[in-house]
């Protein structure tokens, strides 16, 4: 009996501490730099498309919501198109683990909500900013070991010219 | 019959339905705010308007009759057991002179036998429904308000005898010194429990205990149907919390304020109370709920018959 006075009591008490709700659309929840959002394709620095058609993301993904195909232009590769279709994406963030360019990266950012399920394919269009996301200084053609026009073998970021097999000196 | 009166029963049944959409919102309200919550406070000025939303929305749900019901009854439930709510208001005496039939001569056992023909509506549902969930539910509503019924009655007859009239006015007039819950605060325990169980509500609400039962004995029901019996539940709790208020604590009576002022105060607070029993009390078991009735509150509320009379025939003798 007292202990039914006395939880009656403590629960007329809560109407005095603090609410546990955040009102959301009026007050924004904090989110960390690395929450797994929207996902973006990120350029380099110098503002080309850092994705290189690998597929590597395509392949990580475990719902298989990335589709894309590969093109070359100007001794490089790109994606052609790429579509991410995000009423299917779990937001897990392997994809971004998968990238070997750090193209792809998730957002924080989540309020994606659309009326029609259709409108929830992103294209590359909608996919792409102009600017390098969360790694400003990295450029894979820079640091890559591969030849692309204007960067000959052995002049990327720490690499040492290729060895002359038909010399004998050291 | 006056004018008044004739107003006072039109108005009355739109202020009680008003009044029980309301709650509600207060309850929800209430609840979130002892459950560090907010609760429903979008729609309307702090959320007002919430109980319009969801009137409306559930005047457009689909009112589905299923194929294997009892398809009369499964209809007539719900309208039995707001009929049964509303005319127990009848006999409510507001304030001194307001109030349809408060002088009425056998008031408080018109008002039981309408909770008994409440218990119909209840049991009618679960076993029209034709499902096992409601049919459980139903049994358990009958074993569960039918024997509540008993201490109900038995809890009242302290405030009877103290009075010597079943006219609720007369049981408010013969409180003008002390309020009855004083004297009489075993029987206003017994009352408030019973009353509880009679509505079915937290922590009573075993026959429709969602955890086991779905929805109880109204598993089976939706659209408006389903809605009744809410506004009725809500209506029962009003119901019962006036004849807390009439019968213990007073009814209209009160300094300064007007007399109408003092009954909605009143009420309210019991009201309050009703939900802050919802917001921190557990569920007890069926068998638990029974064996409180029958071996803790049918013994205490029979003591409290005994004394009271005791008590009289002595000061009688005196
Ligand atoms: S976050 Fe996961 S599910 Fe979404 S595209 Fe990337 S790998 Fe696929
Ligand atoms: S986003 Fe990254 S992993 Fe995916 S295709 Fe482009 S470069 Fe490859």
């Amino acid at each position: 009996m007292l202990d039914t006075l006395r939880t009656l009591f403590l629960t007329a008490l809560h109407a005095f501490h603090r609410r546990a709700t955040v009102r959301y659309p009026e007050q924004k929840p904090y989110l960390p730099p690395r929450y797994r959002g929207r996902i973006i394709l990120s350029r380099d620095p110098d503002g080309a498309e850092r994705c290189v058609a690998c597929s590597l993301c395509a392949v990580a993904c475990p719902v298989d919501c990335i589709s894309l195909q590969k093109t070359e232009a100007d001794g490089r590769w790109y994606p052609e198109y790429f579509r991410i279709n995000f009423s299917r994406c779990i937001f897990c963030g392997l994809c971004e683990e998968a990238c070997p360019t750090y193209a792809i990266q998730l957002t924080p950012d989540f309020e994606m909500g659309e009326y029609a399920r259709s409108s929830l394919v992103y294209e590359k269009e909608d996919l792409l900013i102009s600017g390098t996301g969360k790694y400003p200084d990295y450029s894979f053609y820079a640091v890559a070991g591969i030849p692309v026009p204007g960067k000959a073998r052995g002049m990327a970021e720490r690499e040492r010219p290729p060895v002359d097999l038909h010399s004998l000196l050291p | 019959m006056t004018y008044p009166v004739i107003l006072t029963i039109v108005l009355m049944p739109v202020v009680l339905l008003g009044l029980a959409t309301v709650l509600t919102w207060v309850e929800r309200r209430l609840l979130g705010l002892w459950q560090d919550r907010h609760g429903p406070d979008r729609v309307g000025p702090g959320g007002m308007l919430q109980a319009v939303a969801d009137g409306t929305k559930i005047l457009f749900k689909q009112d589905w009759v299923p194929p294997f019901a009892d398809r009369g009854v499964f209809v007539a439930a719900p309208a039995i057991g707001m009929m049964a709510v509303l005319l127990s208001f009848a006999v409510i005496p507001v304030t001194a002179h307001a109030g349809i039939a408060g002088d009425m001569n056998v008031g408080l056992l018109f008002i039981l036998g309408m909770m008994g023909v409440g218990v119909y509506a209840v049991v009618l549902a679960g076993w029209s429904s034709n499902s096992k969930y409601a049919l459980l539910g139903g049994m358990r509503a009958a074993a569960q308000m039918i024997s509540y019924e008993v201490f109900m009655g038995l809890s009242l007859l302290g405030v009877v005898m103290m009075t010597g009239s079943f006219s609720l006015r007369d049981i408010v007039a013969a409180q003008a010194g002390l309020w009855f819950i004083v004297p009489q605060c075993l029987g206003f325990g017994v009352f408030m429990l019973a009353g509880i169980a009679e509505t079915h509500r937290l922590p009573f609400d075993l026959p429709e205990g969602e955890n086991e039962l779905g929805a109880g004995f109204h598993t089976e029901y939706s659209g408006m149907k389903f809605g009744m019996f809410f506004i009725a539940e809500y209506a029962g709790i009003v119901l019962v919390s006036c004849l807390v208020t009439t019968l213990y604590l007073g009814g209209w009576r009160g300094p300064w304020l007007p007399a109408g002022v003092w009954f909605a105060l009143k009420t309210c607070g019991v009201v309050v109370f009703f939900i802050l029993l919802r917001a921190s009390l557990p569920r007890p078991r069926y068998d638990q709920l029974m064996a409180l009735g029958w071996k803790v509150l049918l013994p205490l509320s029979l003591f409290n018959v005994m004394a009271t009379g005791t008590i009289l025939m002595l000061r009688a003798s005196l």
